[in-house]
């Protein structure tokens, strides 16, 4: 009785190749609103500069005594590439994510027929570009105050791209932080208080020996220490140890545990 | 995709119940909408007209109850429900960032036309809905009409067999809804199945071939717009007299000419009378009160409208300050 034709069941291979064209209309639509918001732009690109040149100059004769030799500029920038593309991720995504949300475009996406989640990998994929621009200026930036990259070319790709992957899992927490708040207010001030913590309790800005001990021991085994740890002996050129693997380890694993809880928040708000 | 006609209404909703907490947004509505048809659906805020769209549409889902579109169930398969409709919901759902034509090429693209098609289907639809200049531009600086329209076309890129168009004029001056109307009206001569609703009674009666009435959640009333003005009855003569003195003799001509008793508003010195045989009554009627020295200030004979007809149902008036709430969506 039903004029529908269509296949009774697509193959899983058919199911992942729409997913991921969806996922990319998507991503293509995030860019494009990209250039079209120069003010957010220019926010985003101009706070990481300050805080390189605010550290540089204001801590950094200070903290360099305890480093050792080593130059603060080197040691500070793994630590301020790492925080710039955890407030990007947690920024443009939840904010993002909260944004959609309140506007009908997400129940026009929700009427088509294509892949729900997409949506959500649309937008952590886009803000995965948006991260490697800022990193981009950042490192022009850092150049220019005596970084370097020490380690081989495949080293610093290395990085690079370990750095890239971990602001993307943060950008499925972002996404599920989003969703579960829904207002685009609370994603503004709620969204990022935890990441002060994470990333100021960290080897970011200053050794973790100066710390009190209870806190280097939280900052020790802090996730954001372990992938600092790595980008630095990436660029360095030094041996990355264990800190490799472990960085990789926590990205998949965040990974793992928010794009389900994110995917289960967006598939819940879209029946209620 | 395939568009033979098949037996059966295009829209079949059967005992819907949804509810928010205590609140029951609809308890137990069911109705149909023929294939090719309009089906108007009319109620006051809150009646539960957006509940009913969006399960329809597949973004809801209900407490109890079923509802199919061309006779997939929407529960059961929503993704194939959604490969059959278009959706217009009440506050236009398009990228504010993007220009018109990024727009309805992202749609296509994500009904999954391949990217030429995508491209040619997002032109034809800007020429269509006149929007080929407005259509290089970024949304945001659209107007409310032009929004609607570019709402409307995105609803279109895949040919849908059934439409959802939820408040499509609520917001607009009356000459961006008139050019709506317009719109409307050429998506149904293209035998378009189309479920609208509205609260604006005059909107049902230009545009729905079948209207329903809902109010808190439930089905008051359905039929054409010429039975649910019936219902509420025919004809009516309305007069003022002179002043009240003249009242009682106008009531005797009155009555002696219909053979009804008239509904007399001492106040207003006017008087109300059913009728029939529209205006070739009213010579008569005019000799009359004039023999009876009756002073005539104000003579008309009334149709029922939709407004009368919602008053009759619901016992209270369609809102009219729906408007005010409702435009905010269409803003930043
Ligand atoms: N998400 C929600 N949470 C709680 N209550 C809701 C929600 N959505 C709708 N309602 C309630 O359900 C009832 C029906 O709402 P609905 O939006 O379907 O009405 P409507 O006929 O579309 O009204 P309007 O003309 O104002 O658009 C209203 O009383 C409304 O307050
Ligand atoms: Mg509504």
């Amino acid at each position: 009785m039903t004029s529908v034709s269509m296949p009774a069941n697509e193959g899983v291979f058919e199911r992942a190749k729409w997913w991921l064209s969806d996922a990319w209309v998507i991503t293509v639509r995030n860019l494009r609103r990209i250039p079209r918001q120069p003010d957010m732009l220019f926010f985003i690109t101009l706070q990481p500069i300050m805080f390189i040149l605010l550290f540089r100059y204001v801590f950094g004769g200070a903290i360099e005594k305890s480093l050792g030799g080593e130059s603060y500029a080197q040691f500070l920038m793994p630590g301020i590439f790492v925080q710039t593309v955890l407030f990007g991720s947690v920024g443009t995504t939840g904010i993002g994510i909260a944004d959609d949300m309140k506007r009908g475009i997400i129940d026009r996406f929700r009427s088509l027929p294509m892949s729900r989640t997409s949506v959500l990998l649309g937008r952590t994929l886009a803000d995965v570009a948006l991260n490697a621009l800022t990193v981009a200026i950042m490192v022009a930036v850092g150049l220019a105050i005596g970084f370097r990259f020490e380690g081989s070319f495949l080293d610093s790709v290395l990085a690079i791209a370990m750095l890239l992957f971990f602001g993307f899992a943060f950008s499925w927490v972002a996404a599920f932080i989003g969703l579960l708040v829904k207002s685009v207010e609370a994603a503004q001030s709620g969204g990022f208080i935890w990441l002060f913590p994470l990333t100021f309790a960290s080897s970011a800005f200053v050794p973790t020996e100066d710390m009190p001990s209870w806190l280097q021991a939280f900052a020790d085994n802090n996730p954001v220490t372990i992938v600092i740890n790595a980008l630095r002996a990436w660029f360095n050129g030094t041996p990355v140890g264990s800190d490799g693997w472990l960085s990789l380890a926590w990205t998949v694993g965040i990974i793992a545990v928010f794009a389900p809880l994110a995917v289960w928040k967006f598939r819940r708000a879209s029946t209620q | 995709m395939d568009k033979s006609p098949q037996d059966g209404p295009a829209i079949i909703v059967e005992d819907l119940v949804k509810t928010y907490g205590k609140q029951r947004a609809l308890d137990g509505l069911s109705f149909t909408g023929e294939q090719g048809q309009v089906l108007g659906v009319l109620g006051p805020n809150g009646a539960g007209k957006t509940t009913a769209v969006r399960i329809l549409s597949t973004l809801l889902s209900a407490d109890s109850g079923r509802a199919s579109v061309c006779g997939v169930d929407v529960a059961k398969h929503p993704q194939r429900v959604r490969k059959l409709i278009g959706l217009t919901g009440q506050y236009a759902a398009v990228d504010e960032f993007l220009t018109g034509w990024e727009n309805l090429e992202m749609m296509g693209r994500l009904f999954r036309m391949p990217a030429k098609a995508a491209r040619a289907r997002a032109d034809e639809l800007l020429e269509r809905f006149e929007l080929v200049d407005a259509g290089k531009r970024a949304v945001k600086t659209y107007s409310g009409g032009m929004r609607r329209r570019l709402d409307i076309a995105a609803s279109l890129v895949a040919r849908p067999q059934v439409m959802f168009l939820d408040e499509p004029t609520t917001g607009l001056d009356p000459h961006s809804r008139i050019e709506m109307w317009k719109v409307i009206s050429e998506l149904v001569a293209d035998g378009t199945t189309m479920l609208l609703t509205t609260q604006y009674l005059e909107e049902a009666d230009q545009l729905a071939n079948q209207i329903i009435v809902i109010d808190h959640g439930r089905l008051i009333a359905s039929g054409t717009a010429t039975e649910l003005k019936a219902s509420v009855g025919g004809e009516r003569l309305e007069v003022v007299v002179g002043g009240a003195a003249e009242v009682q003799a106008a009531r005797g001509a009155l009555h002696h000419i219909t053979g009804e008793e008239p509904i007399v508003d001492e106040e207003a010195a006017s008087l109300r009378v059913p009728v029939r045989g529209g205006a070739t009554i009213l010579p008569a009627v005019i000799r009359a009160l004039d023999d009876a020295e009756v002073t005539l200030k104000d003579l008309a004979i009334t149709r029922p409208t939709l407004d009368d007809v919602f008053l009759t149902l619901t016992g209270h008036a369609a809102e009219a300050d729906s408007t005010s709430d409702a435009s905010e969506g269409a803003q930043q």
